[in-house]
């Protein structure tokens, strides 16, 4: 087998092993549940019969393993179970599937995260491949002042000074982000604009600078010295020795940025309002809903640990080393 | 006087001895703080300022910390330099708070994380074979969740209180720590001063304390102000979210929620406007003053530039 097959199934391997191990992790947590849990929940008129039922429901007097494997069997095939929410002490269950709840806020969620990364992605190689190769010079160094600062900024801080720029001094774009089911596509990203700016603008300063720190590692590796002296042009340096090695760390990059764009959508979301996974997940974490927060945290855990896999994979099949092995 | 005498006098132990004396640490710190970029001296100050306002919160804040007054929303100026929130709490009183409570509970964070994280690290890096694998694996898959999420789901299971925050954040914050102390730490362990020491029959603690801690605090300085940003940024969001530092305490996450909605009034009245972007822009400016002092500190301990 060609080597590149075999470090490509290790990689694949790990990242399942890690899922795995994740899942477990996010499972096991219902069971730190304080005693009481069933009485908070159900409220303190509950009888002991319903929290008794309640608490066979949730499967808390099954051995642990064969839960773990019920759920992530659920998991597998679209049940994450149902809500907390609804259920009172009566026992009459008005609860919603989880499904229900987090499938239309997520297509929502990877509505605005991909609008973000569309610009963000090629904005900050732009920003940062150019820097690179002009690092020193005033463009650079005004670039880096800029980035730098909005490093440091919180999102939400970002968010609410685009909102009072751009929705209240000058109203451009609305300030809610309230899209409904079925409105038009240029409806969608006129309402999505400023939770949109908000993610690219932090997005982009992250991922400009690594880039930027990437490039110039790679330039002042032995090998780009050496087709300088050999007398190749600028151009011939950048496509056929630089381009070839800055594949990996370039997806890293991205990957990481991406990963991160899924953790600032959390906040972005609660600024703007916006009907999406992240808000439901604080909404359920408020009022303890844990199916709820168990699936949108595997579902970001996920999407994490995916994003990373994939940057790894591409690293691995662009690396000339493992591609003409000696 | 004449020539001979002169040199009679002449010891050389005087002279040496005089070059020789050691400069008090304070001097030294003056000295290295005189040679330090503008942007390290501002980031100190405004550390500086930040510390005295979180340590003499109550003497200096004109109101108590959860005092209501009859007007909410109340506008700028007055008795109320910028405002009251909306139920009436003097805005300038809990922005001063606000350095004690948020920062305060970032510092215990970071802090704690830099206790679990250090020892662990420490721990893997000197037992090394199984410890080392069973502690990393571990850290392995804690790092592989988005940490915001991580404390999201762990605060939803044990309830969202400032005790729980701290824990669940420093553990979390840890994994980090722990990497880094077991990196470094490795290339300190395999020296031979260590072997030495530990050939002598020292006991592991002293090792520890007086040969390997020494030579790993640089980077774990540096690194304690940027987990200090980290936690400073993430507690600020749990805030801000509702599930951090619950009310009555001030708090500035929080106060960003709550006097949010009067950003729709700027354009009637742009300062009522500002009053939810400024417990923001405290975050910000804090978050901006301790990354360009970690900066300096980093170009001075490493030789480590950005650039190059």
């Amino acid at each position: 087998m060609h080597p590149i097959i075999i470090t490509v199934l290790q990689r694949l391997a790990l990242g399942i092993l890690t899922l795995f191990l994740v899942s477990l992790v996010i499972f096991l947590s219902l069971d730190f549940l304080p005693g009481d849990f069933g009485e908070a929940l159900l409220g303190q008129s509950a009888r002991e019969d319903t929290v008794a039922a309640f608490r066979k429901e949730l499967g808390l007097d099954r051995p642990i393993m064969i839960r773990y494997f019920d759920w992530v069997g659920g998991v597998l095939t679209g049940d994450l179970g149902s809500s907390f929410s609804g259920r009172n002490a009566s026992g009459i269950d008005r609860s919603r599937t989880v499904v229900d709840l987090v499938a239309p806020r997520l297509s929502n969620t990877l509505f605005l995260a991909l609008t973000a990364a569309v610009i963000a992605v090629p904005l900050s190689l732009f920003l940062g491949i150019t820097t690179a190769l002009y690092r020193g010079s005033f463009y650079d160094r005004a670039i880096n002042v800029t980035t730098l600062t909005t490093i440091s900024f919180p999102e939400f801080f970002v968010g609410y000074i685009l909102i009072l720029i751009l929705a209240t001094l000058y109203p451009v774009f609305p300030s809610l982000a309230n899209i409904e089911e079925g409105s038009p596509f240029l409806d969608r990203l006129y309402k999505i604009a400023l939770p949109a700016m908000t993610l690219t603008l932090v997005i982009v300063a992250h991922m400009m600078r690594m880039t930027r720190a990437a490039i110039i590692n790679l330039l002042a590796s032995p090998y780009i010295e050496m087709a300088r002296l050999k007398g190749a042009s600028a151009s011939e340096v950048i496509l056929r020795h630089a381009l070839p090695n800055a594949w990996a760390p370039i997806a890293t990059v991205i990957a990481f940025n991406l990963a991160y764009l899924v953790v600032g959508v959390v906040v972005v979301e609660v600024v703007f309002v916006y009907p999406g996974i992240g808000q439901l997940m604080v909404d359920s974490v408020t009022v303890r809903d844990v199916p709820v927060v168990q699936a949108c945290a595997l579902i970001f855990a996920a999407t994490y640990i995916i994003l990373n896999l994939i940057a790894d994979i591409i690293g691995i099949i662009t690396n000339p080393r493992i591609l003409h092995p000696r | 006087m004449n020539k001979e005498s002169k040199i009679h006098d002449y010891s050389a132990k005087s002279e040496v001895g005089f070059v020789r004396t050691r400069r008090t640490r304070l001097q030294r710190i003056l000295l290295e703080l005189r040679k330090a970029p503008p942007t390290a001296i501002i980031g100190l100050f405004i550390i500086i300022f930040y510390i005295i306002l979180a340590l003499f919160a109550g003497q200096i804040a004109p109101y108590g910390e959860a005092e209501i007054f009859p007007i909410p929303y109340a506008p700028w100026g007055g008795d109320h330099i910028f405002g009251t929130d909306q139920i009436g709490r003097d805005v300038y009183t809990r922005l001063i708070y606000g350095a004690r409570n948020t920062v305060g509970i970032a510092i215990i964070t970071t802090i704690l994380a830099f206790v679990i994280g250090g020892f662990f690290g420490l721990l893997a890096a000197i037992l090394g074979s199984w410890t080392d694998q069973i502690l990393s694996r571990l850290v392995d898959v804690m790092m592989a969740i988005p940490s915001l999420i991580f404390a999201l789901m762990l605060l939803s299971i044990f309830g969202t209180n400032a005790i729980n925050l701290i824990i669940i954040l420093a553990v979390l914050e840890s994994t980090r720590v722990f990497r880094l102390t077991r990196a470094v730490g490795m290339n300190v362990v395999v020296m031979d001063y260590v072997e030495v020491a530990r050939l002598r029959g020292e006991k592991i603690g002293w090792v520890i304390r007086k040969e390997i801690l020494p030579n790993i605090l640089p980077p774990l300085v540096a690194e304690f102000g940027l987990r200090f940003c980290f936690t400073f940024l993430a507690i600020a969001a749990l805030s801000f979210l509702g599930v951090g530092i619950q009310p009555p305490s001030a708090d500035w996450g929080s106060m960003v929620r709550e006097n949010a909605g009067l950003i729709n009034f700027a354009h009637y009245d742009i300062k009522a406007g500002l009053t939810p972007l400024l417990p923001a822009a405290a975050i910000a400016i804090l978050t901006v003053a301790v990354n360009f002092v970690v900066d300096w500190f980093l170009q001075k301990t490493s030789g480590i530039r950005d650039e190059k």
